[in-house]
């Protein structure tokens, strides 16, 4: 199966295989994944610092989030995956309201009921997120299945990692997309590691991609590190989806260049050569190099760019930090439409212990 | 007026409401063509098509989770498990996905899906058409719980399930489905959930039921009376939430309780019962609760007769209660 692949780690490009972006998108794009890479490093050092309780970065995989969510209309829906702040901050999500998730505060619109990274706001239908990977596949088909029903012109994506593929719940979604032939699109992002266990021991199969052809529709296999491919790729899916021909598979090659989260240690299973090859790689370097060629960035404007993106960071966070946690109440609510009455014994228990 | 059974009350009433509600859509394995193997979808591909009456590839964790994602985007799906012994390939997708939406996204995305699914034994059909687990259901919140016992109340209780904002597991006594006709409403009607039912008022013992069993309670009464037992049968309905206003009033004025369920007895829901009642009236208790349940171990197929709870053995245990 061949990759696709438009920008060459060097920079050098297929200009045959460009994808129809304005320079302004281009440039938000580049703008983007710097923004991720540094939300993602400063993230990481909160968690270090112990002022938010967990972390899952996605560094190294900057290009296949952001190229993948630029390909979509406002209108698509999105089963993203907790390595996605990138396609949240494309879709247009707040930087703030990706920091209140993180810390868990009463800004958050999901309530700080989950640990962090899992992403879920309605208002830019980004599903919300659950820890067992590979569920949300058949949840993204029967979201897709309904949009059809409806005639609402849209595509559901669904975003996930190499390990989910292992999971029983990746064939019953990859076997309905096929057989209802919703406008669904499945976006790998193969980042070489489930935790610590290499891809190669997830499966046998050469690739992911071509695990499609089995369930009757195409597999499209890309270089995950280069945006505008991740864009290509998706964008082919999505119209092709858009106009009735059903779902496809993209697997995205990339690469998870830090831990499984902030509570794992890779050295302990991957070598530091490894590591170094995969850094020549670097979507963000490769992405740079391309614009300079092409004379829509200039040194000076990275650098201006770099220090945007961190007086934005810090002051998000300053801003995130004065947020208050939810109220105790919170805790009972949303179990049901309305309260039951044995959950309204619990809270008015504790809420008579609290004096509240 | 219409005399039914309780596969034809299911039958009557999701064709009902899919003619009121062109976003409700039924999905399940052999629910279209073949109406479901217990019959209880029949005619609805016919008149609502294959887009609305799905048949779906054989995977439960499949039909679950397209569920919710059709719910997620606005349309109301009623899945079919076939047996609820089949369910567990979704019990993630159940007790993780399902039951967790609305809390875990801050109430921005509720998912509400009708999971209908026949349980209980008495059909000769080992343990893989046959377990009463409603209990790791119950233990999972944000899951609605309900169980109908006649046709009359197959109806009330489907319509308010569907009519739900919450995810609800309608599970269906199958052992019933076609043992029990009665007259059923033609006009729409519905049963709150939450309510429980009295369905013979006493004042010696009260006997608290659902599903399947509120039958072998029933048949247990005559034989109670000839032994001078006034008993108070409760058919609890649904079970998550549960009554238990009705129950502890009962309990006040007979001060005696015995619970009947199918399930296995070791946490079964009874113990929750018994637990709820011991905390709240105590000092009207005369007698210990005791459970008549299914035995603790996997649901036999040979020795079915003895292992079910039979009117017999519910009449052992009011007897215990009542010479305590």
């Amino acid at each position: 199966m061949e990759m696709l692949q438009v920008v060459r780690a060097d920079g050098e490009y297929d200009a045959k295989l460009e994808p129809n972006l304005r320079d302004e998108d281009l440039k938000k794009m580049y703008r983007y994944m710097l923004l991720v890479r540094r939300f993602n490093e400063r993230m990481l050092l909160l968690q270090r610092q112990g002022r938010i309780g967990f972390f899952i970065e996605s560094t190294g995989e900057e290009a296949a989030q952001v190229g993948s969510a630029f390909a979509l209309a406002r209108s698509d829906w999105v089963y993203e995956s907790y390595r996605d702040p990138g396609v949240c901050l494309v879709r247009g999500v707040p930087l703030k309201t990706l920091v209140d998730q993180l810390m868990a505060n009463a800004d958050d619109p999901n309530k700080g009921r989950q640990m962090g990274v899992h992403w879920g706001y309605r208002e830019w239908n980004l599903v919300s997120i659950s820890s067992p990977v590979g569920c949300r596949l058949s949840q993204a088909v029967g979201t897709a299945y309904a949009a059809k029903f409806k005639k609402d012109n849209i595509v559901c994506v669904t975003s996930f990692g190499d390990g989910a593929t292992s999971q029983g719940e990746f064939h019953s979604a990859m076997n309905f997309a096929g057989v209802f032939k919703v406008p669904v699109v499945f976006l790998c992002k193969n980042n070489q590691y489930a935790i610590s266990l290499p891809v190669r021991r997830q499966t046998a199969s050469a690739n992911i991609a071509m695990k499609a052809e089995a369930y009757g529709f195409e597999g499209v296999l890309v270089d995950g590190n280069d945006v505008l491919a991740s864009y290509k790729a998706m964008k082919a899916a999505v119209d092709k989806a858009r106009s009735g021909g059903g779902p496809t598979l993209i697997e995205a090659v990339t690469y998870r260049m830090g831990g499984h989260s902030s509570s794992d240690d890779p050295s302990k299973y991957r070598s530091t050569e490894e590591t170094e090859l995969w850094k020549t790689r670097d979507p963000i370097t490769r992405f740079r190099r391309y614009l300079m060629k092409k004379g829509l960035l200039t040194e000076s404007e990275d650098r201006r760019t770099l220090e945007e993106v961190e007086n934005e960071l810090v002051s998000t966070i300053k801003e995130s930090e004065k947020v208050p946690p939810p109220t105790l109440y919170s805790m009972f609510t949303d179990v049901y439409a309305e309260m039951p009455w044995h959950i309204k014994e619990e809270a008015d228990e504790l809420m008579g212990e609290k004096g509240q | 007026m219409t005399v039914m059974n309780i596969v034809q009350a299911v039958n009557r009433t999701l064709r009902d409401e899919m003619r009121r509600n062109g976003n409700m859509i039924v999905l399940g394995e052999d629910v279209g063509r073949d109406g479901g193997v217990f019959r209880a979808t029949e005619g609805l591909l016919d008149e609502f098509g294959a887009e609305r009456v799905v048949d779906t590839p054989l995977s439960e964790d499949g039909i679950v989770g397209m569920a919710i994602g059709m719910s997620l985007y606005g349309l109301l799906p009623v899945a079919e498990i076939q047996f609820m012994d089949f369910i567990y390939p979704a019990f993630n997708q159940i007790v993780s996905e399902l039951a967790k939406f609305r809390y875990r996204s801050g109430g921005q995305y509720p998912a509400h899906v009708v999971i209908r699914t026949p349980y209980g034994g008495g059909v000769k059909g080992g343990h893989y058409h046959s377990q009463s687990t409603e209990a790791y259901f119950i233990h999972t919140p944000g899951l609605t719980v309900v169980t109908p016992s006649s046709p009359h109340d197959t109806k009330g209780l489907l319509l308010s399930a569907m009519r739900s904002p919450d995810p609800v597991m309608f599970l269906e006594p199958k052992r019933l489905y076609r043992t029990i006709k009665e007259d059923v409403p033609d006009e729409e009607y519905l049963i709150p959930i939450g309510k429980a039912n009295v369905v013979q008022e006493g004042s010696d013992i009260t006997l608290v039921s659902w599903g399947p069993m509120v039958q072998t309670c029933k048949e247990a009464l005559p034989l109670a009376a000839k032994e001078k037992m006034s008993v108070e049968l409760i058919d609890l309905r649904s079970l998550m939430p549960f009554d238990i206003q009705t129950v502890i009033q009962s309990v006040k004025k007979t001060g005696r309780v015995v619970v009947a369920h199918e399930a296995t007895k070791v946490a079964g829901f009874g113990a929750e019962i018994s637990a709820q009642v011991s905390e709240r009236a105590i000092d009207s208790l005369k007698a210990p609760i005791i459970r008549v349940a299914g035995y603790d171990t996997p649901f036999p197929y040979a020795l079915e007769n003895s292992y079910l709870p039979k009117p017999e053995r519910i009449l052992k245990a009011l007897r215990k209660a009542s010479s305590y």
